[in-house]
């Protein structure tokens, strides 16, 4: 007798995508002045709406709405009031966690699995957590009274588009600052209706400008005078950009940027659990995760098991519609990264690298990849240097710890990286020796408010969550 | 140095010291074969200080990346001792410093505060070392069974553009680089080169691995925009620049992400922790917790 999975969808009924969204500034939606554009479902294809696009002039406005609520409301206030108001957000992203969980699976294509267990919750985590520093923060290590830095700007990505958000407005507003941000170009919707949450937790007109568009609308809000203060979450290409722009400039910077992690599996792991981890490192959020575990490092002495069990774990993730409740795997994010991810795959064949996919069926219409992994892969080749920023795994094998730390180490980035093994003197000499700013032990990809998150090298600088995310956001 | 400063009683003639550059432990000259005559205050000849080329900048970064497997992994109490051991040897050479102080225009009383405050620079810094992990590292109490720890750890290598005081503010700079465990490579003051060189024969004998201070003296707009464009120099402090080189080497610096730093300050003020946080980077491990 065979077991199937009957289909779980999660109900839609509980979004109401308007037609079209303005841009919101000063506390009210209005509309912008450049060519507005369509968001899609990438699982279908179907567009949701159109959506304001921000131009020099509306990016102007929204600054001057952010630096009169800072100058007049956001930045005089008590840090305890400003608590509240975080707090309030904190709850009423809890009261309305289905409906963005919903939206953000719809626009983005990830697994309401993730949205709902991971994402959302995350999101409200981390409101309530940075609610508490507000009126704390001379207790922070910044001296007695640390002032907040002015406007910020903040442009996020849109992998994780809402807790990219949390993680941006967060600790900005409870440090005092107002802040002007713009969502990705393809995943706006989420943080339109976080606007809404906005209003509803009655927060002073101009403390958060949401302003959408594509990469021109990004330019113009960091290169904005105005600014004081510019946080970028993002591919290293565009950070390196932004770090150009602001040269010479007194404005303070954040980059959180790309990734090409280690998970580095040694003989003596767990290895049902290590495969778990290596599972999660690449294939959560469809490999769209700048810290993803996107090289295993295996020793090679386990390395033919560990990718025999690999490849049967592989076989039953599920691949489908990120509305089903049993989906493991949802749409790619758009066209363009789908069109990056055969490029890269098809590198990975023609430098020699073996592919392979479990059979899969994929839906007809949107955006999809199977699960994917290469085995036989080089330092050398592309698919072991690049961000693929998918669901593909560039499989290298080790023989001695010096050898595993060595190959981790070989990029230029220095975000995350993995380390399974049994033996807790390992971990920690192991840790010690990686070049990344988290290092996942026996787990991967976990996340937290309370738990600084950033780069060292390439992958940026600057640290979100913790006491450590305070810094970026205060005058010192 | 000049004859006038170190004349004797007796008419014998001086034996002068010829001021090379410091790069992994060693004196070498230029491999330009250059050097820039350096004068005092009323435009008399005190030595002639090595011209360093593109080539030093790299061989000194080569150095410094060479070592810092090595300093980076020494335990913070063996770099406190050997920071301390820096200030003892300074202790020990301090006339030579003040001699070395009045060249640049310092009076006789100035230029002893100058070497002593920078010798106890050294023996604040040197406590810093087992300490600056406690005061910015956490323990963090993520909502799971998880053991969460960050702890902060050297960014690498850490070009330095030094400040024009010659002595006070170049130990002002660089110690908080080292003490954490980066490794260096400092372009001195340019009008007053000396005194950098001869701290690199106290760091020499100082117990301090080869490659963690690498000195350089030369043209500072010649040098900074290599040293600000070297992709594998993490981080750069521009202190010793002025205003308007500031945009062209941070938009140098950007090229491969650096860590950029720069703060003019009083060097007589209490130098705060700024100084070491700019060139750590947290890192956060995390593990489960179970049975």
């Amino acid at each position: 007798m065979v077991f199937e999975y009957a289909p779980a969808p999660e109900s839609r009924s509980v979004v109401d995508i308007r037609g079209s969204y303005g841009l919101f500034i000063d506390g009210e939606f209005v509309d912008g002045h450049g060519e507005p554009f369509k968001t899609i479902n990438p699982a279908d294809e179907a567009v949701l709406a159109d959506v304001a696009c921000a131009d020099e002039a509306d990016v102007d406005r929204a600054v001057k709405a952010a630096r009169i609520a800072f100058e007049r409301v956001w930045g005089p206030m008590p840090g305890a009031e400003r608590a509240k108001y975080l707090y309030r957000i904190a709850r009423i992203i809890q009261e309305r966690s289905r409906e963005l969980a919903v939206l953000e699976s719809i626009d983005n294509g990830k697994p309401i699995r993730e949205s709902r267990d991971v994402d959302v919750p995350l999101v409200a985590a981390w409101f309530f957590y940075y609610a508490g520093w507000a009126d704390k923060l001379g207790h922070a290590g910044f001296g007695p009274d640390p002032k907040p830095v002015g406007v910020a700007g903040q442009v996020i990505p849109w992998n994780f588009p809402l807790l990219m958000l949390a993680w941006k407005i967060a600790p900005a507003l409870a440090c005092g600052n107002t802040v002007v941000l713009k969502p990705a170009e393809t995943t706006p919707l989420t943080a339109l209706l976080f606007a809404d949450i906005c209003r509803q937790a009655d927060l002073p007109p101009g403390v958060v400008n949401i302003i959408t568009g594509a990469g021109d609308t990004g330019r113009a809000l960091v290169a904005h005078e105005g600014v004081d203060k510019v946080a970028f979450t993002g591919s290293t290409d565009v950070g390196r950009q932004i770090a150009r722009t602001l040269a010479g400039t007194s404005k303070k910077l954040t980059l959180e940027l790309g990734g090409k992690a280690a998970n580095i599996v040694y003989a003596d792991a767990a290895l049902d659990q290590a495969v778990e981890g290596i599972v999660n490192g690449i294939f959560f959020n469809q490999g769209h995760v700048c810290c993803a575990g996107s090289r295993l490092l295996v020793q090679e002495s386990v390395a033919e098991e560990v990718l025999e069990r690999l490849k049967a774990r592989m076989a039953t993730l599920r691949v489908g519609d990120p509305l089903d409740k049993n989906t493991d795997i949802g749409a790619i994010n758009s066209a363009a990264q789908l069109d990056k991810i055969r490029e890269l795959s098809a590198a990975g064949e023609q430098e020699g690298a073996g592919r392979w996919s479990p059979p899969c069926q994929l839906p007809d219409r949107g955006f999809w990849f199977a699960p994917t992994l290469f085995t036989g892969v080089a330092q050398s080749h592309r698919i072991a240097r690049e961000e693929i920023f998918g669901p593909v795994l560039s499989v290298l094998t080790f023989r001695t710890p010096e050898e595993a730390v060595t190959k981790a180490n070989n990029t230029p980035y220095g975000l995350s990286a993995g380390i399974w093994t049994e033996k807790g003197s390992q971990i920690l000499w192991t840790a010690q020796r990686l070049r990344a700013g988290v290092v996942w032990a026996n787990t991967f990809n976990k996340f937290d408010p309370a738990s600084p998150f950033g780069g060292y090298k390439e992958s940026g600088f600057g640290r979100e969550g913790g006491r450590h995310g305070l810094e970026a956001y205060l005058n010192v | 140095m000049s004859e006038r400063m170190t004349k004797r009683m007796s008419d014998r003639l001086a034996v002068r010291k010829t001021y090379k550059l410091y790069i992994g432990g060693a004196f070498p000259r230029s491999e330009s074969g250059r050097s820039y005559p350096v004068t005092d205050t009323k435009d008399r000849f005190v030595a002639n200080a090595s011209h360093a080329s593109r080539k030093d900048v790299r061989d000194a970064v080569s150095a410094a990346r060479k070592a810092f497997g090595g300093w980076s992994g020494r335990t913070a109490y063996n770099r406190a001792q050997i920071l301390y051991r820096i200030a003892e040897m300074l202790e020990g050479r301090r006339d030579q410093f003040i001699t070395e102080l009045r060249h640049t225009g310092a009076s006789k009383t100035q230029a002893a505060n100058e070497v002593d405050a920078a010798i106890d620079r050294w023996v604040w810094y040197a406590g810093w070392a087992d300490k600056i992990s406690t005061v910015a590292g956490a323990a963090n109490p993520v909502s799971g069974p998880f053991f969460n720890f960050s702890t902060p750890e050297p960014t690498g290598v850490v070009g330095i553009i030094a400040p024009d005081s010659p002595l006070l503010g170049l130990v002002s700079v660089v110690a908080p680089a080292i003490v954490t465990g980066n490794t260096t490579v400092v372009i001195a003051s340019e009008p007053a080169p000396l005194p950098a060189i001869t701290l690199a024969e106290v760091l020499a004998t100082s117990d301090l691995p080869g490659g963690v201070i690498n000195i350089l003296t030369g043209h500072r707009t010649e040098l900074a925009p290599w040293l600000a464009s070297h992709m594998d120099v993490n981080a750069i402090d521009l202190t010793g620049v002025p205003d308007a080189d500031v945009p062209s080497l941070e938009d140098a610096a950007a090229g491969n992400l650096k860590r950029v730093f720069r703060a003019s300050e009083d060097w007589a003020d209490d130098p705060g922790t700024a100084r070491m946080t700019a060139f750590l980077e947290v890192k956060t491990v995390w593990h489960p917790v179970g049975v």
